[in-house]
Order: structure tokens, then C-alpha cells, then sequence
């Protein structure tokens, strides 16, 4: 079943090829190897990036991990001299690292810890999987081969003297394990130069840490017969275990039983949630200006809803994100100017006369050209130098525009966020999404959460304002130093008013005391009173503020927030074809044989298939009739009835004359094309052959038409 | 999505019940054993109806979930590429209300009767259609009466209560045209006639019909008020799903092939004889793989940019992926697996790359050390690229959770590079989270409506006659080596099973009876010396021990009588 092919070697290509592919299907337009090495240096960031904020959000875990580390390998170090008297605790001690279902990103997580721990630990580490180790001598085996691996590779670096130790013909006991530690640990006692060396890392002694990266799906006997065999140990050898957990601690003392996780001594690590992750991920990668490529509505609406409803998994959100990419760059041949403004600038001068005319072909720049005057029509649609310089000018309006969205976008936030109920999203990727997809301020959910924002206490409005500034402050637009001024001002206004408003607050809480004790009917009518005054009563000055107030952040947003496809060239930035990333990412192939088996017009377009309402032509390919027939079948489905029933079908279509010649007479030819769409209905799983009855076959599917 | 549109009006239908309904629905419910009464039967009827509407009320319901579930994850997004993966997922995995096994015949008649004209066999068919169908189907009832009298004689009684049924079926689709309305009448009185006629050939025949004994037994719907929670439509669905289920009684005709005057074919007749069949709608399967090949380049740029491809959709792929071997991959490493070979294994795949990719001689201990060893090479050498194509990966051999677990772990290598198909409809279950990440999977839909040649060759079939020749030939070939005292032992053995071939419970010969028999043919002189020669055939998979309940050791050749008897006569004729 499997066949190896090998070319000649001279034959054999060089690992040049990956520009090619890109050029192979885009032999239209020009600048490939350009765009392919935009794209590269630009997912090279990109990744470079994400490692960055992984790295950067995991330090707090990874601190407390040390900190764990080097307190249970202390107590070692201090006993090392009368463990043997002392230690009576056989406890090993454990880190619960509880990492969340997304089980995709663990991995990540792991390499970096056990990366962390080598470099400030120890250099005894084994990550130890579940599929690995389906027994007890398979995981002694791979732990010792781990162990005895690192150490090796420790040893070449400094002396070459070191006897390489075949680790296969090490029986895997714990007792050789003990005796290669103490061989080990001695060795860099008695050279004292390398000690310096190493000591300044890791101490003299350091801890073995075994990880266990899936420790729910670890056979528990597997699990309790380590645990006991290690605890029995524990005096001779350092060991700490590293349970990595996807569902919850409790696990733990689901899997073992008291007897053996009391044998532990567990402290419980939490990862960061893998939301908090992604919401850090695309905060850093979409809402800033660094990055030129951009995520259209509905692209980014797919990869979060895939986010949220299917995995959790943030690497399997930068997987699409790589996919929106490369997607961009290879089926977008102006992508090409997607790059920092100043490369582009550069571009745009040397853009060829085909790329012109794809500029001009976008819809975004015929709806610009269209508002031109009718001279500055001709000179953009024809003249070549004209428009390169007309697209220069928009470019950096694009820039500047994708500056200051962000800004004002998380000035917003700062607004809504902390509005109740949340009408505009509590996260700040609801809020990019809702105003990437039209004109936020005609939505309702804006207007009530302006409505909202009216009625805003002091010290909270202050607050925001206050943020506001900062971010406006950090911001790298430059049009904003009006706006922070203007803040500023609303700020000072505040202070103000507070001075005047101590004084009133004495009077209102004075006309409190006169209410006394009254009944309902008085009580009812105070009130009424009391609204009808309100009603009347003019605004107070703090009250006229928050007015101005909310009413120049909706100026902000008016003018800073329009949606992306309402700029010129926004194509060149913007990726939005989400059907292709739904496609490809999303797939759903059950529902594509459906489609194929009831409605085969969708891919064959051919009259004699098309049909209304979903129903199917007598003419459809076999395997389609079959299919339709044996929808009407319960659990078992007769073959011979089958065949008839598709014979009749068939015949009918073939000719009239055949109806005479009755079904018992059934063509060698129909009975093979039966047999043929029979199996593979079998193959793709709709049927199996059955023993309940002589000649039937049983349904696997239940419904479906 | 065909039916939001009918069904959207019908979310909102309030039936209004008397009580005298409700009383009828407890009756009934009590009553169901006394079937014999008229009335109770017109009431199942009537219950059927609302039933039904109950049912289409809760689909529009479902619907509209679906709708926000689907306008949830963005699908809703309107793309006119893609009209046709918009299918809803309560069209592909609802459940239904069971079917009687005549309505192939009825359906299958129903479309040779409308040649060229598009049939709509569901109740999803829009509301013009609702008011001419039921002539048709009244034609196609007395057609079918015609042309299938045979088969439908057991099932006559059946077939008559479910083709009004049908029709119900149809017409309770909410908006009800005037016409329709008439129509309804009209064939409701007719149906009274029908179950007349029920009525007398009940009493004839005495038998009890299993239509109706399923129509009874269908618990009374929850409530045909306006309230349609989540849950009743979900108690409804598990409630059919365990009805058509419960019932060990299968309502299929009993009829077998063997009665049907027809040879079995053999796989090579088979072949010969699709190979004169004209493949229909080549023009248009062709520019469908048109379509998927100019995808090729695009396959190779994400294949080296860490991502692994997965193709689906209906037809077979091989070819397409044949086509991109020769094409693109002519000049750099590459291996092909044939998934559907019935005795492909994890160990051959990473065989043929330890020993031919790799040109590594010796051997591994087991398949974990091997993939070790390879992860270990290509990850020393980067210079290693190998191009892995897998035709069905969702095959039997493969499927299994180990072996796609070293697949996984193979594909997420950054120089090897996986490009596979799969076909079976649960085919994405074989793969968890952290399977997937490790595939790190791109998906295509490369529909092709190409037959299944190779993939379906393997396949054991019932209606083709398999191995049989094959088995002959390699009993005659291996005993014809064996002494002939042996030859006498299998004979003897054979002739023992073949006499025995009308007993379905022969649990095969007992070896002391087997013995006994032996040295009466003077065959052997010792119970070892048979046991020898029983070894011999057992190497030769001629036989098979089976220990009884007893202890007792039996044998079986495990030959089907046909082949058998062919075999004896050939050996009589050798000598």
C-alpha cells in the first residue's frame, strides 16, 4: 500500500521553491517575489510578536513556578546532610499547573516552562506524554532516556572525557537512576571550576523535574505505581512533578486514590485564561498601527466566534490569522503596498501600468474617483504618474486614519466598557468589530450607551476622562494635542464644580432631614412633587457638563471611526474574504456530501440535474438515486428491493419499453452500476452490511433528507 | 435552506383543541390493544396529522435556532459562492419519523413515472407542489399496485395506510393553499374508504399490521399548544429515534438475491461491465476537476508554509491527487498511501520511510521508537523533504486512534509535508484537539462525483461474490502438495461438513469423532499423527478449532458449501 518515489538527484529542486508556488498561479501580474517577501517578513513579525506576548503574559506563572522550584529543592539542600534521620515525610512535592481546555496552546506552554526551568533551575527535566508511556517500564524508559540525554549533552559542552553512557543497557530501575544522579551531582562537586560555572545557574544540587504534560489521560496505574515507586526514593533523589491539567484539580484525587495523593505535596499554579490571551493577541496585533495588514468584519467575526465556540485555542487563532496572511497577499496583487508607509511610498513610484489599472479597477477608488471633478476624472484614469501620486496622498491618509482609529476606538472603550449591561460589548474586540462593520454611531446599541454614559456619576466620568488623556497622551497620532487639551479642560471644569457642589450638598442633605415619617399617600404625592420639580428644574452645571462631555466624544467618534471600507484603497489593507477562511478552517464535509448527494446541481451544472426545492431528477448520478431511495428505508434496508426500485428508476429514464420488460429481468449493466453505488454508499458510511437478515444491509444514518 | 421560508409562517400556528380531542387522546392511549374499533383508527389517523404538524411546527422552531446558532458563527455572512454548504445542520442530522419499507418502491416509482421532472420525495417541497402531488402519488399508488404486485402482497395492508400517510404528510405542510385545502378533503374521504379496505383485509387476514401497531404505539404529542420548548422537541426526537429502534421486528420484505435468478458477479465481470457503462455527466465531472486543479500551486505554497491539507466532498479523489503528484511533486521525495488497502498499516507507512526515505536498515522495537528515530532525522537534516500523499486516511487500517496519533505527530514535522482525502461522514470524529493542532489541517472540498474504482475494490461486498474462485484455487494448490493420507483426512472433514450443511447451529467436527473416523479410513495410526497433519492445515488457514461449551475441541473449514462442493468434485475427478 505504500509507494516511495524518489526523483534523480539531479533532478532534485532546491529549496527555493516556495516563491515559486507563489508566482506559479499569479503569472498575470507582476511584483510576486516582492509581495511573497512582504508577506514572509511581515508573518515573521507577526509570529515573533505573538511569542513576545505569550512570553510576557506566562512570566508571572512562570516566576511562581521558579519560586516553587527553588523552595522544595532549599529544604533538599538544607537536608542533605542528616536527610536520613530527618526527612520523614516521603511527600513529593508537586506543581498543579491548571492550563484550560485549550489543550492546542499547552504545548507552547511547556516548552517554554521547561525552557524557563533549564535555564534557571536545573538541567534535569523529562516531559513525560500520556501516548508515551502506556506502561510503567515504558515511562521509567523514556524518563531515564530524557535525563541521561541532558546530561550527556551538558557534559560534551564542557569535557569530552565523559564515558557516553549507552542508556539502552541501563537496566530502567529507580536504584540506576539514583546512582546516576549521585554520579552526576559528584562529578560537579569534585570539579570545582565547573561548579562555578554551573552553580551561578543552577544550585548544587538541583532537583529532577519530571512534567507530565496530559496528566488526565495518563493510565492511573501507570501514574500511582511512579508516584509510589518515587516516594520511596524521594530521600536519595530530588524528584519534583509537574502535572499539567486541562479540566480541574480536582482530577487529581479523582485519579489517585488517598493513599497515593497523600503522598504528594501539590500546589496549584493557574495559567492565564485563554481569553485574557486573545484578547492581548489582538490587541496587540490588530489594534495598533504596527502591523499594516488588517482583518476585515467579518474575517475577524469567524476567527473569534471559531475561537470561542469551538476550541479556546489562541494558537489556532494566529493559525488563521497566518492563513488571512498569506490568503491576502497570493489572491491580492496590490497587497503589495501593504507594508510600512515608507516602503510603500517607494512602491507606489515603480508600480508597473497592469498594477495601475488594478488600483483603478478597486471599488473603493472608483467610488473616490467618482466624486472627483470631472477633469481630475480623466487626468486619475489615465494618467499613470497622476494617479501614483493621488495614491501616495491616500496611503498616507490610510496611515494617519488607522493612527488615530485606535485611539479614539480605546477612548471609547474606556466609555462603554463600563457602562451596565454593556451594550456595545464588554471586550474591546466587540467593540472593533461592531464599528469595522458600518457606521457605529446609526447603531442603537451606540445611542443607548451614549444615553448611558449621560447619566454617568462624577467620579467615574472623571476616571475616564483621565484614562482618556493617558491614552490619547501615548497615542502616536499627532492631531491630538486639541483633544487632550480639551479633556484636560473638561477635567479642571470638574475640579471646580466639586468646590461648588460641597456647598449645595449641605442644603440637599438638610432638605433630607425635614422628611419625616409619613404614609403612602404623602409619600406619593412628595414624590410626584419631587418629579415635577426635576422635570422643571433647569440642569445643574454638573449635569450641562456631562453633556458636553459625552457629546465631544461622539464628535471624536463621528470623525475618527468611520468604517474601513468607506476609505479609499482600503482594499490594499484589508482582508475580507471570510467564506475562504470559514472554508478552509471551519469545513463542515458532512454537509458537503449532503449537498452533493441530494442536490448534484450544485456541482454539476447540467439542466437535466436542476431542480427546484431541493429534491432530486431521476437523471442524477446513480450513487445519488440510491442514496434517495434508501432514505425511505428504516434500520434495514433488502437489497433486492433496492435493486428494484433502482432499476425501475433507471430503466424509466432510459427508456419507456423497459417498463414492459418488468423488473424481474434486470440488466447485467444496472445491477453492476447498483452494486457500485451500493459500495460506495458503504464507503462513505452510510451502510454496512448486516447479519440480521439474509440479503439486507443496515443504515448508519438516521433523518437526513 | 429550502425551507425557512414555507415553514417560517407555521412557527406561530395555535391549534386549538376541544376537550373532546383530549378525552380521545386518553381513550386512545388506553385503548390502543382494541384496535379493531373503527373509530379509534381514524382517531390515530387524526392524531397522525396533528403529529406531523407538531413536528414541522417544532422544524420551523428548530430552524430558527439554527438560524441564530448559525448567524452566530458568522455564517450567516451572504455569500453567493457558497449557497451550497448553507445547508442547516437540522436538515443533515434530524431525525424523522420512521419509514416503511415499501416507500422505496413508491419513491422510486414516483420518479420513473415524472422522467425528467423533478420529484420531491420530502415534505420540504414548496406549496405548489403540495397541490398537484397527491394526483400523482394516487397514480403512482395504482401503478405501483400494477407493477409491484408481488412484492407487495404481504405488504399490501401497509403500503395502503401509508401512501395516505404521505399525503398527509404533504399536505399538513402549514401553508395550505386553497386547492390544497380541497384536496385534503377529498383524499381524507378517500382515506376513509381505505381504511375500510383495511378493515376487511384486518379481519381477513387476521394479521396484525406493524404500521399501525407503530402508529399506536407513538406516544400522543406533548402539546399542540403554542409553547414549543427545546426540551419537547427534544423528547420528541429521542422518543422517535427509540421508537424506530426499540422494535427488534424488521419491516423488510423477506425476499433474498438468491431468488432473484441472478448470478452473483464477480469482481473482474463487475469491472467489465462499468467499464461499458458510459460515466454520466463526464463534461461536467471534468471541469469540476478542472477547477480543483488549478488549485495545485496554491496546495504547495501552504503545504511549505506549515500547513497540511485535507481533501472532501463526495466522489473519489484519487485521481485528483494522482494528478497532483504527476504534476508538481515529479521532482522532489515523495510517498504514496493507498489507505484503502485492506492491510495497510501505521508500521508499513513508517517503514517504507525509515527504509526508502531514509535508507536505514534494521529494525524498531515498536512503531513509537520508530517514529522517534524519524523525527530525530529530519529534524538533524533540514535539507529531508518528503511529500506524504494518504488516499483515505479515514480508511479501517488507519482510523484507529494510535495510528492517526503517529500520523499526527509525523504530518507536524516542518519538512514533511501531508496532503490526504477522506470520505466517511464521521471521518473529522477520528481527530481531538490536539490531533488536529498537530495535523494543523487546511480543508478543501474537491466534490469530484468520480466512482469509488479503487477505493471500493477492497471492499466486501454481499452483492459480489467474492474470493470464492480464489479460495478454490488455493485449496486445490495446497493440498495437492500434502500426502495423500492428508488429502484423505481434509476429505473426510469436508464430505463431514457438507453433509452437515442444512444444521445452522453444526458447531463443526469433533476432533475425537474425527479421530474415530480416521483410523476407521485407515488414515492414521495415532491421535498424534492427526494432530500433526491438523497443525499442517491450520498453518494453511485450511481449518479452524473452535472450543466448544463443552470443551471439546472442534473443526470447521471455514469454505463456504459452494466452494466446497466444487472442490470435492474436482478432487473425484483427479481421481
Amino acid at each position: 500500500g505504500c509507494f516511495v518515489f524518489k526523483p534523480s538527484p539531479k533532478k532534485r529542486r532546491v529549496s527555493q521553491k516556495t516563491g515559486n508556488d507563489f508566482q506559479e498561479r499569479n503569472n498575470d501580474s507582476e511584483d510576486t517575489e516582492l509581495r511573497f517577501v512582504t508577506c514572509q517578513s511581515l508573518w515573521n513579525q507577526i509570529k515573533l510578536e505573538t511569542e513576545q506576548i505569550q512570553e510576557d503574559l506566562n512570566k508571572q506563572l512562570f516566576d511562581n513556578l521558579i519560586s516553587f522550584l527553588r523552595q522544595s529543592h532549599s529544604e533538599f539542600q538544607e537536608k542533605t546532610t542528616e536527610w536520613t534521620c530527618q526527612m520523614k515525610s516521603r511527600e513529593i512535592p508537586t506543581a498543579a499547573l491548571v492550563l484550560g481546555v485549550n489543550v492546542p496552546d499547552h504545548d507552547l506552554t511547556f516548552r517554554s516552562v521547561s525552557e524557563v526551568l533549564q535555564n534557571n533551575i536545573t538541567p534535569y527535566i523529562a516531559l513525560l506524554e500520556a501516548k508515551d508511556c502506556p506502561g510503567i517500564k515504558n515511562l521509567m524508559q523514556k524518563l531515564m532516556g530524557q535525563l541521561m540525554d541532558c546530561y550527556i549533552e551538558e557534559d560534551s559542552l564542557e569535557d569530552e572525557d565523559c564515558v557516553q553512557v549507552s542508556q539502552k543497557r541501563i537496566s530502567c530501575s529507580m536504584t540506576s537512576l539514583i546512582n546516576w544522579y549521585e554520579s552526576v551531582t559528584k562529578k560537579t562537586d569534585k570539579t570545582p571550576s565547573k561548579k562555578r560555572t554551573s552553580t551561578s545557574r543552577h544550585w548544587q544540587s538541583p532537583p529532577v523535574v519530571v512534567i507530565f504534560k496530559d496528566m488526565e489521560s495518563f493510565i492511573t496505574k501507570v501514574l500511582q505505581d511512579f508516584i509510589v515507586i518515587s516516594s520511596q526514593h524521594i530521600h536519595e533523589l530530588p524528584l519534583v512533578l509537574i502535572f499539567g491539567i486541562a479540566t480541574s484539580p480536582m482530577i487529581i484525587h479523582s485519579l489517585l486514590p488517598h493513599s497515593v495523593s497523600s503522598l504528594l505535596c501539590i500546589e496549584l499554579f493557574q495559567s492565564l485564561s485563554c481569553k485574557e490571551h486573545l484578547s492581548t493577541v489582538i490587541d496587540k496585533l490588530l489594534l495598533t498601527a504596527q502591523f499594516p495588514f488588517k482583518l476585515g468584519e467579518k474575517v475577524l467575526q469567524v476567527l473569534i466566534n471559531i475561537f470561542l465556540y469551538h476550541d479556546f485555542s489562541v494558537q489556532n487563532f494566529i493559525k488563521g490569522f497566518q492563513l488571512c496572511v498569506v490568503e491576502h497577499f497570493y489572491s491580492q496583487p496590490l497587497s503589495v503596498l501593504c507594508c510600512q508607509l515608507v516602503d510603500a511610498k517607494n512602491r507606489v513610484n515603480s508600480l508597473s501600468h497592469d498594477q495601475c489599472e488594478n488600483v483603478r479597477r478597486l471599488p473603493s477608488f472608483r467610488r473616490y474617483v467618482e466624486s472627483q471633478a470631472s477633469e481630475k476624472q480623466v487626468a486619475l484614469l489615465t494618467a499613470d504618474n497622476f494617479l501614483k501620486e493621488i495614491i501616495q496622498k491616500l496611503l498616507e491618509d490610510l496611515h494617519v486614519y488607522h493612527e488615530n482609529y485606535v485611539s479614539v476606538l480605546r477612548c471609547l472603550h474606556v466609555f462603554t466598557s463600563s457602562l451596565p449591561k454593556y451594550p456595545l460589548g464588554k471586550q474591546i474586540r466587540e467593540l472593533y468589530c461592531a464599528c469595522l462593520e458600518n457606521q457605529v454611531w446609526e447603531t442603537e446599541e451606540y445611542e443607548s450607551s451614549l444615553q448611558l454614559a449621560r447619566m454617568l456619576n462624577k467620579s467615574d466620568l472623571v476616571t475616564m476622562l483621565q484614562q482618556c488623556v493617558e491614552i490619547f497622551v501615548s497615542s502616536s497620532g499627532k492631531e491630538f494635542d486639541k483633544t487632550v487639551e480639551k479633556l484636560k479642560e473638561f477635567l479642571t471644569q470638574f475640579q471646580k464644580l466639586e468646590e461648588a457642589f460641597q456647598e449645595q450638598d449641605v442644603s440637599v442633605s438638610s432638605q433630607k432631614d425635614l422628611q419625616k415619617k409619613t404614609d403612602l399617600y404623602h409619600l406619593q404625592k412628595t414624590l410626584l412633587e419631587l418629579k415635577e420639580s426635576r422635570r422643571s428644574k433647569k440642569l445643574t452645571k454638573f449635569e450641562k457638563l456631562r453633556f458636553e462631555v459625552v457629546d465631544y466624544i461622539d464628535s471624536l467618534v463621528r470623525n475618527y471611526l468611520v468604517p474601513a471600507d468607506h476609505k479609499t484603497l482600503h482594499e490594499i489593507f484589508y482582508f475580507n474574504s471570510a467564506s475562504v477562511l470559514r472554508e478552509h478552517l471551519n469545513a463542515a464535509p458532512r454537509i458537503a456530501l449532503h449537498t452533493a448527494l441530494n442536490n448534484p446541481y450544485c456541482y454539476l451544472k447540467n439542466q437535466a440535474l436542476k431542480s427546484d426545492g431541493g429534491s432530486i431528477s431521476n437523471k442524477a448520478p446513480d450513487i445519488c438515486i440510491v442514496y434517495k431511495l434508501h432514505l425511505e428505508c428504516g434500520r434495514l434496508i433488502n437489497l433486492v428491493d433496492w435493486l428494484e426500485a433502482f432499476s425501475t428508476v433507471v430503466t424509466a429514464v432510459e427508456g419507456p419499453n423497459a417498463d414492459a420488460a418488468s423488473s424481474d429481468q434486470v440488466d447485467d449493466i444496472i445491477h453492476a452500476r447498483f452494486i457500485r453505488a451500493v459500495s460506495e454508499l458503504e464507503l462513505l458510511g452510510f451502510i454496512k452490511p448486516s447479519k440480521q437478515k439474509t440479503d439486507h444491509v443496515a443504515r448508519l444514518t438516521w433523518g437526513g433528507c | 435552506m429550502s425551507r425557512p421560508e414555507g415553514k417560517g409562517r407555521g412557527a406561530l400556528e395555535v391549534k386549538f383543541v376541544p376537550d373532546e380531542e383530549v378525552l380521545k387522546h386518553i381513550a386512545d392511549n388506553a385503548g390502543i390493544k382494541v384496535r379493531k374499533d373503527k373509530t379509534q383508527l381514524t382517531v390515530t389517523v387524526k392524531r397522525f396529522v396533528k403529529k406531523l404538524e407538531n413536528i414541522s411546527d417544532n422544524e420551523a422552531q428548530e430552524i430558527l435556532e439554527e438560524k441564530n446558532y448559525v448567524a452566530a458563527l458568522g455564517i450567516c455572512a451572504q455569500d453567493p459562492v457558497e449557497n451550497g454548504s448553507s445547508v442547516s445542520g437540522s436538515e443533515v442530522y434530524s431525525f424523522q419519523t420512521p419509514k416503511r419499507s415499501s416507500k422505496m418502491a413508491e419513491l422510486a416509482s414516483e420518479l420513473a413515472q415524472t422522467p425528467g421532472q423533478s420529484v420531491a420525495p420530502d415534505h420540504s417541497e414548496s406549496p405548489e407542489k403540495t397541490a398537484k402531488t397527491p394526483q400523482s402519488s394516487r397514480h403512482t399508488f395504482l401503478l405501483i399496485m400494477h407493477v409491484f404486485s408481488l412484492l407487495l402482497q404481504s405488504k399490501k395492508k401497509e403500503f395502503v395506510s401509508t401512501t395516505p400517510y404521505r399525503l398527509r404528510k404533504r399536505l399538513a405542510a402549514p401553508d395550505t393553499y386553497l386547492e390544497s385545502e380541497s384536496e385534503y378533503s377529498a383524499s381524507c374521504s378517500e382515506e376513509e374508504d381505505e381504511e375500510d379496505q383495511k378493515e376487511v383485509s384486518t379481519g381477513l387476514s387476521g394479521q396484525k399490521t406493524p404500521a399501525k401497531t407503530k402508529a399506536a404505539s407513538t406516544p400522543p404529542p406533548r402539546n399542540t399548544l403554542a409553547k414549543k420548548t427545546k426540551e419537547d422537541k427534544m423528547s420528541n426526537l429521542v422518543e422517535e429515534y427509540f421508537e424506530a429502534h426499540s422494535s427488534s421486528k424488521v419491516l423488510t420484505s423477506d425476499r433474498t438475491l438468491q431468488k432473484l435468478q441472478k448470478r452473483r458477479l464477480n469482481q473482474q465481470t463487475l469491472h467489465d461491465l462499468l467499464q461499458k457503462a458510459p460515466l454520466a455527466y463526464a463534461a461536467e465531472i471534468k471541469e469540476l476537476n478542472q477547477q480543483h486543479e488549478s488549485l495545485f500551486s496554491k496546495w504547495m505554497l501552504q503545504l511549505h508554509l506549515g500547513f497540511n491539507i485535507v481533501l472532501y466532498g463526495l466522489g473519489s479523489k484519487r485521481d485528483l491527487l494522482e494528478k497532483f503528484r504527476a504534476s508538481v511533486l515529479q521532482s522532489s521525495v515523495h510517498l504514496v498511501v493507498n489507505g484503502y488497502f485492506p492491510s495497510i498499516t501505521v508500521r508499513s507507512i513508517l517503514n517504507s520511510i525509515t527504509e526508502e526515505v531514509l535508507d536505514h536498515i534494521g529494525t524498531f522495537r515498536s512503531p513509537l521508537d520508530q517514529l522517534e528515530f524519524i523525527i530525530k532525522r529530519f529534524k538533524e537534516d533540514s535539507s529531508l523533504e518528503l511529500y506524504v500523499l494518504i488516499h483515505n486516511l479515514d480508511s479501517q487500517m488507519l482510523r484507529g486512534e494510535r495510528s492517526q496519533q503517529i500520523l499526527a505527530q509525523l504530518s507536524s514535522l516542518p519538512s514533511i509535508y501531508l496532503i490526504a482525502s477522506i470520505d466517511h461522514i464521521n471521518a473529522p470524529l477520528m481527530w481531538d484537539q490536539a490531533k488536529l493542532s498537530l495535523y494543523n489541517w487546511l480543508w478543501y472540498e474537491t466534490t469530484t462525483f468520480s466512482p469509488y474504482v479503487e477505493e471500493t475494490s477492497y471492499e466486501n461486498s454481499l452483492l459480489v461474490q467474492q474470493s470464492g474462485s480464489l479460495a478454490l484455487s488455493s485449496l486445490t494448490h495446497v493440498l495437492r502438495s500434502l500426502t495423500l493420507n492428508a488429502r484423505g483426512i481434509f476429505r473426510l472433514l469436508a464430505q463431514y461438513q457438507l453433509e452437515n450443511k442444512d444444521n445452522p447451529s453444526y458447531p463443526g467436527l469433533s476432533f475425537q469423532d474425527f479421530y474415530q473416523q480416521c483410523r476407521e479410513a485407515f488414515l492414521v495410526n495415532s491421535d498424534l499423527t492427526l494432530r500433526a497433519q491438523l497443525t499442517e492445515f491450520r498453518d494453511h488457514k485450511l481449518i479452524r478449532t473452535k472450543r466448544g461449551a463443552d470443551g471439546v475441541e472442534y473443526l470447521l473449514i471455514p469454505v463456504d458449501d459452494s466452494t466446497l462442493t466444487d472442490f470435492l468434485e474436482k478432487e473425484d475427478e483427479d481421481v
